[in-house]
Protein backbone atom coordinates (compact mmCIF):
# COMPACT_ATOMS: atom_id res chain seq x y z
CA UNK A 1 0.00 0.00 0.00
CA UNK A 2 1.18 3.54 -0.68
CA UNK A 3 2.19 5.83 2.03
CA UNK A 4 0.97 9.24 1.09
CA UNK A 5 1.94 12.38 3.14
CA UNK A 6 -0.43 15.16 4.12
CA UNK A 7 1.06 18.62 5.53
CA UNK A 8 -1.11 18.22 8.32
CA UNK A 9 -0.81 22.30 9.81
CA UNK A 10 -3.73 23.26 8.91
CA UNK A 11 -6.56 22.99 6.34
CA UNK A 12 -8.75 20.46 4.85
CA UNK A 13 -6.55 17.70 5.66
CA UNK A 14 -9.21 15.29 7.07
CA UNK A 15 -10.75 15.06 3.49
CA UNK A 16 -7.47 14.17 1.79
CA UNK A 17 -7.25 11.51 4.38
CA UNK A 18 -10.27 10.27 3.68
CA UNK A 19 -10.03 10.45 -0.32
CA UNK A 20 -6.70 8.07 -0.11
CA UNK A 21 -8.50 5.50 2.10
CA UNK A 22 -11.23 5.21 0.16
CA UNK A 23 -9.14 4.62 -2.81
CA UNK A 24 -7.03 2.31 -0.68
CA UNK A 25 -3.61 4.48 0.16
CA UNK A 26 -2.51 4.73 3.41
CA UNK A 27 -2.33 8.48 4.47
CA UNK A 28 0.24 9.89 7.02
CA UNK A 29 -0.27 13.10 8.57
CA UNK A 30 3.67 15.29 8.53
CA UNK A 31 4.14 17.74 10.51
CA UNK A 32 8.37 17.52 10.59
CA UNK A 33 10.97 15.77 8.26
CA UNK A 34 11.18 12.85 10.22
CA UNK A 35 7.40 12.07 8.95
CA UNK A 36 8.34 13.08 6.01
CA UNK A 37 11.33 10.42 5.21
CA UNK A 38 8.56 7.51 5.87
CA UNK A 39 6.23 8.78 3.15
CA UNK A 40 6.27 7.40 -0.66
CA UNK A 41 4.45 10.87 -2.05
CA UNK A 42 2.73 14.28 -0.79
CA UNK A 43 -0.31 16.22 -0.76
CA UNK A 44 -0.22 20.03 0.23
CA UNK A 45 -3.64 20.32 1.60
CA UNK A 46 -6.15 23.39 1.19
CA UNK A 47 -6.06 26.38 3.67
CA UNK A 48 -4.38 29.22 4.38
CA UNK A 49 -0.95 28.88 2.05
CA UNK A 50 0.32 31.30 3.72
CA UNK A 51 -0.14 29.95 7.30
CA UNK A 52 0.87 26.54 5.51
CA UNK A 53 4.05 27.85 4.02
CA UNK A 54 5.23 29.70 7.44
CA UNK A 55 4.83 26.74 9.68
CA UNK A 56 6.45 24.49 7.03
CA UNK A 57 9.40 27.08 7.04
CA UNK A 58 9.74 26.75 10.87
CA UNK A 59 9.83 22.75 10.60
CA UNK A 60 12.64 22.78 8.23
CA UNK A 61 9.99 21.17 5.65
CA UNK A 62 9.75 23.92 2.54
CA UNK A 63 13.47 23.09 2.12
CA UNK A 64 12.65 19.25 2.90
CA UNK A 65 10.03 18.82 0.76
CA UNK A 66 12.03 20.43 -2.26
CA UNK A 67 14.23 18.08 -1.66
CA UNK A 68 12.79 14.72 -2.18
CA UNK A 69 10.52 16.71 -4.82
CA UNK A 70 14.20 17.06 -6.83
CA UNK A 71 14.76 13.89 -6.32
CA UNK A 72 11.50 12.29 -8.16
CA UNK A 73 8.94 12.23 -5.15
CA UNK A 74 5.24 13.16 -6.60
CA UNK A 75 3.95 16.05 -4.64
CA UNK A 76 0.03 17.22 -5.54
CA UNK A 77 -1.17 20.46 -4.47
CA UNK A 78 -5.01 21.74 -4.01
CA UNK A 79 -5.58 25.23 -3.87
CA UNK A 80 -3.09 26.39 -1.31
CA UNK A 81 -1.06 23.69 -2.23
CA UNK A 82 -1.22 24.92 -5.73
CA UNK A 83 0.90 28.31 -4.72
CA UNK A 84 2.89 26.23 -2.51
CA UNK A 85 4.29 24.43 -5.32
CA UNK A 86 4.14 27.70 -7.80
CA UNK A 87 7.71 28.78 -8.80
CA UNK A 88 5.73 32.70 -9.35
CA UNK A 89 3.37 34.03 -6.93
CA UNK A 90 1.40 37.24 -8.27
CA UNK A 91 2.41 40.38 -5.76
CA UNK A 92 3.52 38.25 -3.17
CA UNK A 93 7.27 36.68 -1.58
CA UNK A 94 5.78 34.66 0.66
CA UNK A 95 7.42 31.42 2.00
CA UNK A 96 6.77 28.22 -0.34
CA UNK A 97 8.14 24.85 -1.93
CA UNK A 98 7.98 25.97 -5.52
CA UNK A 99 9.19 24.40 -8.41
CA UNK A 100 6.07 24.10 -10.24
CA UNK A 101 6.50 26.36 -13.13
CA UNK A 102 3.23 28.17 -13.00
CA UNK A 103 2.75 32.09 -12.33
CA UNK A 104 -0.61 32.20 -10.04
CA UNK A 105 -2.62 34.78 -8.94
CA UNK A 106 -4.08 34.33 -5.03
CA UNK A 107 -7.97 34.81 -4.66
CA UNK A 108 -7.34 35.45 -8.32
CA UNK A 109 -11.02 33.97 -8.29
CA UNK A 110 -12.34 36.45 -5.65
CA UNK A 111 -13.62 36.43 -2.14
CA UNK A 112 -15.50 34.01 -0.37
CA UNK A 113 -18.82 35.47 -2.27
CA UNK A 114 -16.88 34.56 -5.35
CA UNK A 115 -16.56 31.26 -4.31
CA UNK A 116 -18.25 28.60 -6.89
CA UNK A 117 -18.86 24.91 -8.00
CA UNK A 118 -18.57 23.28 -11.35
CA UNK A 119 -19.07 20.31 -13.36
CA UNK A 120 -15.47 19.97 -15.03
CA UNK A 121 -14.38 18.01 -18.04
CA UNK A 122 -11.68 16.57 -17.55
CA UNK A 123 -11.25 14.32 -20.56
CA UNK A 124 -7.70 12.47 -19.85
CA UNK A 125 -9.25 11.65 -16.23
CA UNK A 126 -12.77 10.59 -16.41
CA UNK A 127 -15.74 10.01 -19.04
CA UNK A 128 -17.69 12.09 -17.47
CA UNK A 129 -17.50 15.80 -16.30
CA UNK A 130 -15.76 15.82 -11.99
CA UNK A 131 -17.57 17.85 -9.53
CA UNK A 132 -15.15 20.16 -8.72
CA UNK A 133 -15.56 23.14 -5.64
CA UNK A 134 -13.19 26.53 -5.92
CA UNK A 135 -12.94 28.29 -2.82
CA UNK A 136 -11.26 31.60 -2.78
CA UNK A 137 -9.39 30.08 -5.32
CA UNK A 138 -5.88 30.98 -6.56
CA UNK A 139 -6.39 32.10 -10.40
CA UNK A 140 -3.42 30.39 -12.79
CA UNK A 141 -1.62 33.36 -15.17
CA UNK A 142 0.77 31.90 -16.92
CA UNK A 143 1.97 28.03 -17.71
CA UNK A 144 5.98 27.42 -18.20
CA UNK A 145 7.77 25.05 -20.04
CA UNK A 146 7.11 21.63 -19.76
CA UNK A 147 3.48 22.17 -17.95
CA UNK A 148 0.45 20.88 -19.24
CA UNK A 149 -3.38 21.59 -18.94
CA UNK A 150 -5.06 18.46 -18.01
CA UNK A 151 -8.80 21.00 -17.15
CA UNK A 152 -9.04 24.25 -17.95
CA UNK A 153 -12.48 26.16 -16.70
CA UNK A 154 -13.34 29.26 -18.99
CA UNK A 155 -10.27 28.47 -20.67
CA UNK A 156 -7.67 28.94 -17.60
CA UNK A 157 -5.83 26.22 -16.02
CA UNK A 158 -7.01 24.86 -13.38
CA UNK A 159 -5.40 21.14 -13.22
CA UNK A 160 -2.10 21.07 -14.31
CA UNK A 161 0.78 18.66 -14.41
CA UNK A 162 4.56 18.66 -14.60
CA UNK A 163 6.68 15.62 -14.70
CA UNK A 164 5.46 13.85 -11.38
CA UNK A 165 4.38 17.08 -9.78
CA UNK A 166 0.20 17.67 -9.87
CA UNK A 167 -1.64 20.93 -8.97
CA UNK A 168 -5.29 22.24 -8.69
CA UNK A 169 -7.03 25.17 -8.31
CA UNK A 170 -10.25 23.33 -6.62
CA UNK A 171 -10.57 20.76 -4.19
CA UNK A 172 -11.27 17.25 -5.56
CA UNK A 173 -11.30 16.62 -1.93
CA UNK A 174 -14.69 17.89 -0.88
CA UNK A 175 -16.21 16.26 -3.36
CA UNK A 176 -17.23 12.38 -4.29
CA UNK A 177 -14.43 12.25 -7.59
CA UNK A 178 -11.73 10.73 -6.79
CA UNK A 179 -10.30 10.66 -10.42
CA UNK A 180 -7.90 13.25 -9.18
CA UNK A 181 -6.11 11.39 -6.66
CA UNK A 182 -5.97 8.16 -8.30
CA UNK A 183 -4.24 10.16 -11.32
CA UNK A 184 -1.69 11.42 -8.93
CA UNK A 185 -1.26 7.81 -7.23
CA UNK A 186 -0.30 7.22 -10.60
CA UNK A 187 2.31 9.40 -11.45
CA UNK B 1 -25.49 10.40 -3.30
CA UNK B 2 -27.04 9.95 -0.05
CA UNK B 3 -30.13 11.24 -0.14
CA UNK B 4 -30.71 10.58 3.81
CA UNK B 5 -28.69 12.99 5.08
CA UNK B 6 -29.89 16.54 5.55
CA UNK B 7 -26.37 17.98 4.43
CA UNK B 8 -26.27 16.06 0.77
CA UNK B 9 -30.07 17.61 -0.08
CA UNK B 10 -28.14 21.60 0.35
CA UNK B 11 -28.00 23.57 -2.86
CA UNK B 12 -24.69 24.01 -4.54
CA UNK B 13 -23.52 27.35 -2.49
CA UNK B 14 -23.78 25.23 0.80
CA UNK B 15 -21.13 23.13 -0.62
CA UNK B 16 -19.13 26.10 -1.29
CA UNK B 17 -20.05 27.81 2.53
CA UNK B 18 -19.03 24.72 4.49
CA UNK B 19 -15.86 24.48 2.11
CA UNK B 20 -14.31 27.54 3.19
CA UNK B 21 -15.19 26.39 6.66
CA UNK B 22 -13.35 23.30 5.92
CA UNK B 23 -10.40 25.46 4.71
CA UNK B 24 -9.82 26.93 7.81
CA UNK B 25 -9.63 23.92 10.08
CA UNK B 26 -6.27 23.22 11.92
CA UNK B 27 -5.45 27.23 12.91
CA UNK B 28 -6.42 30.22 14.61
CA UNK B 29 -8.61 33.11 14.21
CA UNK B 30 -7.49 36.07 15.86
CA UNK B 31 -10.03 39.10 17.17
CA UNK B 32 -8.18 42.32 15.54
CA UNK B 33 -9.35 45.64 16.37
CA UNK B 34 -6.84 47.53 13.71
CA UNK B 35 -4.56 46.91 10.39
CA UNK B 36 -1.51 46.96 12.67
CA UNK B 37 -3.15 44.14 14.92
CA UNK B 38 -3.98 42.40 11.59
CA UNK B 39 -0.67 42.20 10.37
CA UNK B 40 0.66 41.05 13.36
CA UNK B 41 -2.04 38.20 13.08
CA UNK B 42 -0.93 37.34 9.46
CA UNK B 43 2.81 37.83 10.22
CA UNK B 44 2.31 35.30 13.42
CA UNK B 45 0.23 32.42 11.04
CA UNK B 46 -3.41 33.49 11.82
CA UNK B 47 -5.34 31.62 8.92
CA UNK B 48 -8.03 34.58 9.26
CA UNK B 49 -8.58 37.67 11.58
CA UNK B 50 -12.52 38.51 13.04
CA UNK B 51 -12.08 41.90 12.52
CA UNK B 52 -13.84 43.99 15.73
CA UNK B 53 -13.81 47.70 17.15
CA UNK B 54 -13.33 46.04 20.64
CA UNK B 55 -12.10 42.70 21.60
CA UNK B 56 -14.64 41.35 24.12
CA UNK B 57 -12.62 42.18 27.02
CA UNK B 58 -13.41 45.83 26.22
CA UNK B 59 -16.78 45.21 25.74
CA UNK B 60 -16.97 43.80 28.99
CA UNK B 61 -15.30 46.70 30.72
CA UNK B 62 -16.81 49.27 28.85
CA UNK B 63 -19.89 48.47 29.31
CA UNK B 64 -22.72 49.86 27.00
CA UNK B 65 -24.26 48.32 23.64
CA UNK B 66 -21.82 46.71 21.59
CA UNK B 67 -22.70 46.36 17.56
CA UNK B 68 -21.39 45.52 14.12
CA UNK B 69 -18.10 47.48 13.79
CA UNK B 70 -17.45 50.46 11.60
CA UNK B 71 -17.41 49.04 7.81
CA UNK B 72 -14.52 51.83 6.96
CA UNK B 73 -12.51 49.51 9.50
CA UNK B 74 -13.66 46.44 8.42
CA UNK B 75 -12.13 47.22 4.55
CA UNK B 76 -9.01 48.40 5.95
CA UNK B 77 -8.62 45.11 7.74
CA UNK B 78 -9.47 43.54 4.10
CA UNK B 79 -6.95 45.57 2.03
CA UNK B 80 -4.26 45.19 4.45
CA UNK B 81 -4.42 41.28 4.64
CA UNK B 82 -4.60 38.30 2.28
CA UNK B 83 -5.87 36.17 4.54
CA UNK B 84 -10.05 35.32 5.03
CA UNK B 85 -11.61 38.26 7.24
CA UNK B 86 -14.15 37.98 9.24
CA UNK B 87 -16.73 40.19 10.91
CA UNK B 88 -19.49 40.22 13.44
CA UNK B 89 -22.99 41.37 13.39
CA UNK B 90 -25.50 41.09 16.02
CA UNK B 91 -28.19 38.32 17.17
CA UNK B 92 -30.89 38.62 14.70
CA UNK B 93 -29.67 41.51 12.91
CA UNK B 94 -30.14 40.49 9.51
CA UNK B 95 -29.38 44.01 8.35
CA UNK B 96 -25.97 44.50 9.97
CA UNK B 97 -25.25 40.59 7.81
CA UNK B 98 -26.56 42.18 4.85
CA UNK B 99 -23.95 45.07 4.90
CA UNK B 100 -21.22 42.62 6.45
CA UNK B 101 -21.95 40.29 3.03
CA UNK B 102 -22.33 43.73 0.99
CA UNK B 103 -18.53 44.31 2.18
CA UNK B 104 -17.39 41.55 1.19
CA UNK B 105 -16.34 39.80 4.32
CA UNK B 106 -15.89 36.27 3.85
CA UNK B 107 -17.84 34.83 7.22
CA UNK B 108 -20.21 36.39 9.21
CA UNK B 109 -19.93 35.53 13.14
CA UNK B 110 -23.71 36.01 14.35
CA UNK B 111 -22.10 36.59 17.56
CA UNK B 112 -23.39 36.42 21.64
CA UNK B 113 -20.36 38.82 22.18
CA UNK B 114 -22.46 41.67 21.25
CA UNK B 115 -25.50 43.16 21.93
CA UNK B 116 -28.33 41.02 20.83
CA UNK B 117 -30.85 42.61 18.49
CA UNK B 118 -33.59 40.53 18.78
CA UNK B 119 -34.46 38.15 22.04
CA UNK B 120 -36.57 35.73 20.82
CA UNK B 121 -34.95 34.82 16.82
CA UNK B 122 -31.49 34.53 15.32
CA UNK B 123 -30.76 35.56 11.16
CA UNK B 124 -32.17 33.13 8.83
CA UNK B 125 -28.79 32.50 7.37
CA UNK B 126 -29.87 30.34 4.74
CA UNK B 127 -30.84 33.38 2.96
CA UNK B 128 -27.32 34.66 2.49
CA UNK B 129 -24.31 33.88 -0.26
CA UNK B 130 -21.85 34.47 2.63
CA UNK B 131 -21.01 32.02 5.34
CA UNK B 132 -22.19 32.10 8.93
CA UNK B 133 -20.30 30.75 11.88
CA UNK B 134 -22.09 30.55 15.21
CA UNK B 135 -21.57 29.93 18.83
CA UNK B 136 -22.89 26.86 20.87
CA UNK B 137 -22.96 25.48 24.44
CA UNK B 138 -24.51 22.34 23.85
CA UNK B 139 -25.61 19.82 20.51
CA UNK B 140 -29.30 21.31 20.77
CA UNK B 141 -27.89 24.89 19.92
CA UNK B 142 -25.61 23.89 17.83
CA UNK B 143 -27.83 22.11 15.47
CA UNK B 144 -30.41 24.85 15.77
CA UNK B 145 -27.73 27.52 14.41
CA UNK B 146 -27.14 24.60 11.57
CA UNK B 147 -30.63 24.03 10.79
CA UNK B 148 -30.72 28.01 10.30
CA UNK B 149 -27.79 27.85 7.87
CA UNK B 150 -24.70 28.35 9.62
CA UNK B 151 -21.88 26.71 8.15
CA UNK B 152 -19.25 26.65 10.79
CA UNK B 153 -20.18 26.02 14.68
CA UNK B 154 -17.61 27.10 17.62
CA UNK B 155 -18.54 26.18 20.93
CA UNK B 156 -18.67 29.51 23.02
CA UNK B 157 -17.28 29.56 26.21
CA UNK B 158 -17.42 32.54 27.98
CA UNK B 159 -15.28 35.89 25.90
CA UNK B 160 -13.81 38.36 27.08
CA UNK B 161 -12.62 36.40 30.70
CA UNK B 162 -9.33 34.65 29.67
CA UNK B 163 -10.30 31.67 31.55
CA UNK B 164 -11.13 28.22 29.56
CA UNK B 165 -13.46 26.54 32.10
CA UNK B 166 -16.68 27.35 30.24
CA UNK B 167 -14.82 26.32 26.65
CA UNK B 168 -14.13 23.15 27.74
CA UNK B 169 -17.61 22.56 29.33
CA UNK B 170 -19.18 23.61 26.10
CA UNK B 171 -16.97 21.42 24.10
CA UNK B 172 -17.64 18.36 26.26
CA UNK B 173 -20.88 18.71 26.09
CA UNK B 174 -21.41 19.03 22.64
CA UNK B 175 -19.50 15.91 21.85
CA UNK B 176 -21.08 14.03 24.91
CA UNK B 177 -24.77 15.10 22.85
CA UNK B 178 -22.63 13.58 19.60
CA UNK B 179 -21.88 10.17 21.87
CA UNK B 180 -25.38 9.99 23.00
CA UNK B 181 -27.21 10.28 19.63
CA UNK B 182 -24.92 7.73 18.33
CA UNK B 183 -26.18 4.99 20.85
CA UNK B 184 -29.94 6.18 20.66
CA UNK B 185 -32.19 3.56 18.66
CA UNK B 186 -33.95 5.06 15.82
CA UNK B 187 -37.22 5.31 17.43
CA UNK B 188 -36.04 7.49 20.12
CA UNK B 189 -34.65 10.02 18.14
CA UNK B 190 -37.92 12.18 17.25
CA UNK B 191 -38.31 12.72 21.42
CA UNK B 192 -34.24 13.05 21.75
CA UNK B 193 -34.71 15.96 19.08
CA UNK B 194 -37.51 17.19 20.97
CA UNK B 195 -35.80 17.34 24.42
CA UNK B 196 -32.69 18.99 22.65
CA UNK B 197 -34.73 21.79 20.67
CA UNK B 198 -32.93 19.93 17.40
CA UNK B 199 -34.23 19.80 13.89
CA UNK B 200 -35.21 15.96 13.72
CA UNK B 201 -33.52 15.57 10.33
CA UNK B 202 -29.91 16.99 11.51
CA UNK B 203 -30.61 14.42 14.84
CA UNK B 204 -30.64 11.95 12.47
CA UNK B 205 -27.78 12.83 10.70
CA UNK B 206 -25.85 13.32 13.64
CA UNK B 207 -26.71 9.63 15.17
CA UNK B 208 -25.99 7.93 11.47
CA UNK B 209 -22.75 10.27 10.63
CA UNK B 210 -21.46 10.80 14.40
CA UNK B 211 -20.06 14.32 14.07
CA UNK B 212 -21.69 17.09 13.25
CA UNK B 213 -22.36 18.29 9.74
CA UNK B 214 -20.14 21.15 9.38
CA UNK B 215 -16.73 21.96 11.68
CA UNK B 216 -16.71 22.73 15.29
CA UNK B 217 -14.26 24.85 16.32
CA UNK B 218 -13.82 26.47 20.07
CA UNK B 219 -13.93 29.72 20.96
CA UNK B 220 -13.99 32.07 24.66
CA UNK B 221 -11.46 32.20 26.49
CA UNK B 222 -8.22 31.19 25.20
CA UNK B 223 -5.17 32.80 26.95
CA UNK B 224 -2.16 30.11 26.83
CA UNK B 225 -0.54 28.14 24.06
CA UNK B 226 -1.29 25.32 26.49
CA UNK B 227 -5.15 26.56 26.55
CA UNK B 228 -5.33 26.25 22.70
CA UNK B 229 -4.10 22.95 22.48
CA UNK B 230 -6.07 21.60 25.65
CA UNK B 231 -9.25 23.09 23.11
CA UNK B 232 -7.88 20.33 20.42
CA UNK B 233 -6.92 17.65 22.19
CA UNK B 234 -10.34 17.59 23.71
CA UNK B 235 -11.80 17.60 19.79
CA UNK B 236 -12.12 21.48 18.56
CA UNK B 237 -11.03 21.33 15.14
CA UNK B 238 -9.64 25.41 14.95
CA UNK B 239 -8.98 27.53 17.84
CA UNK B 240 -10.81 31.39 18.08
CA UNK B 241 -8.68 33.76 20.21
CA UNK B 242 -10.05 37.59 21.23
CA UNK B 243 -8.55 39.33 23.89
CA UNK B 244 -6.02 36.66 24.34
CA UNK B 245 -3.44 37.93 21.95
CA UNK B 246 -3.45 41.59 22.24
CA UNK B 247 -4.47 41.51 25.80
CA UNK B 248 -1.34 39.86 26.59
CA UNK B 249 2.14 41.94 27.33
CA UNK B 250 3.68 40.70 24.58
CA UNK B 251 1.31 40.09 21.37
CA UNK B 252 3.70 38.80 18.71
CA UNK B 253 5.38 36.53 20.66
CA UNK B 254 2.06 35.27 22.56
CA UNK B 255 0.10 35.01 18.78
CA UNK B 256 2.85 32.83 17.23
CA UNK B 257 3.27 30.45 20.13
CA UNK B 258 -0.66 30.18 19.92
CA UNK B 259 -0.42 29.49 15.83
CA UNK B 260 2.85 26.83 17.14
CA UNK B 261 0.54 25.53 19.97
CA UNK B 262 -2.21 24.72 17.40
CA UNK B 263 -0.14 23.16 14.92
CA UNK B 264 1.42 21.25 16.90
CA UNK B 265 -1.16 20.36 19.83
CA UNK B 266 -0.01 16.49 20.32
CA UNK B 267 3.11 17.48 21.02
CA UNK B 268 4.40 18.35 24.95
CA UNK B 269 7.47 18.80 24.55
CA UNK B 270 7.55 21.01 21.75
CA UNK B 271 4.37 22.60 23.85
CA UNK B 272 7.42 23.40 26.67
CA UNK B 273 9.68 25.38 23.94
CA UNK B 274 6.69 27.26 22.92
CA UNK B 275 5.32 27.99 25.81
CA UNK B 276 8.21 29.75 27.40
CA UNK B 277 8.86 33.45 28.48
CA UNK B 278 5.81 35.24 26.89
CA UNK B 279 5.68 37.91 29.53
CA UNK B 280 2.08 37.86 30.86
CA UNK B 281 -0.96 36.63 29.59
CA UNK B 282 -4.11 38.44 29.77
CA UNK B 283 -5.42 39.18 33.82
CA UNK B 284 -8.53 38.14 33.37
CA UNK B 285 -11.95 37.14 35.08
CA UNK B 286 -12.71 33.89 36.67
CA UNK B 287 -15.68 33.12 35.70
CA UNK B 288 -17.34 31.98 38.67
CA UNK B 289 -16.90 35.36 39.59
CA UNK B 290 -19.34 36.36 37.41
CA UNK B 291 -23.20 36.63 37.85
CA UNK B 292 -25.84 34.64 35.17
CA UNK B 293 -26.28 37.95 33.69
CA UNK B 294 -22.66 39.08 32.90
CA UNK B 295 -22.25 35.66 30.91
CA UNK B 296 -22.13 35.95 27.38
CA UNK B 297 -23.07 32.51 26.41
CA UNK B 298 -26.35 32.75 27.64
CA UNK B 299 -27.34 34.67 24.70
CA UNK B 300 -28.57 32.67 21.89
CA UNK B 301 -32.05 30.98 21.78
Amino acid sequence: MQRVGIVAFQGDVDKHGAMLTAIGAEPVEVRTQRELTIVDRLIIPGGESTTIGMLMEREGLLAAVRHRLNEGMPVFGTCAGMILLADKIIESSQPRVGGLRITVERNGYGRQLESFETALPVPELAAAPISAVFIRAPIVRALGAGVRALARFEDVAVLVRQDHLLAASFHPELTRSTEVHRYFLSL
Amino acid sequence: MNETLWSERQKSTWKTKLGLAEMLKGGVIMDVTNVEQAQIAAEAGAQAVMALERVPADIRAQGGVARMSDPGMIAAIQKAVSIPVMAKCRIGHFVEAQILEALGVDFVDESEVLTPADNSFHVDKHKFRVPFVCGCRDLGEALRRIGEGAALIRTKGEAGTGDIVEAVQHLRSVRDGIRRLTNLPGEELMSEAKSIGAPYDLVVEVSLTGRLPVPNFSAGGVATPADAALMMQLGAEAVFVGSGVFKSSDPVKRARAIVDAVAHYQDPERLVQLSHNLGDPMSGIATEQLENEQKLAGRGW
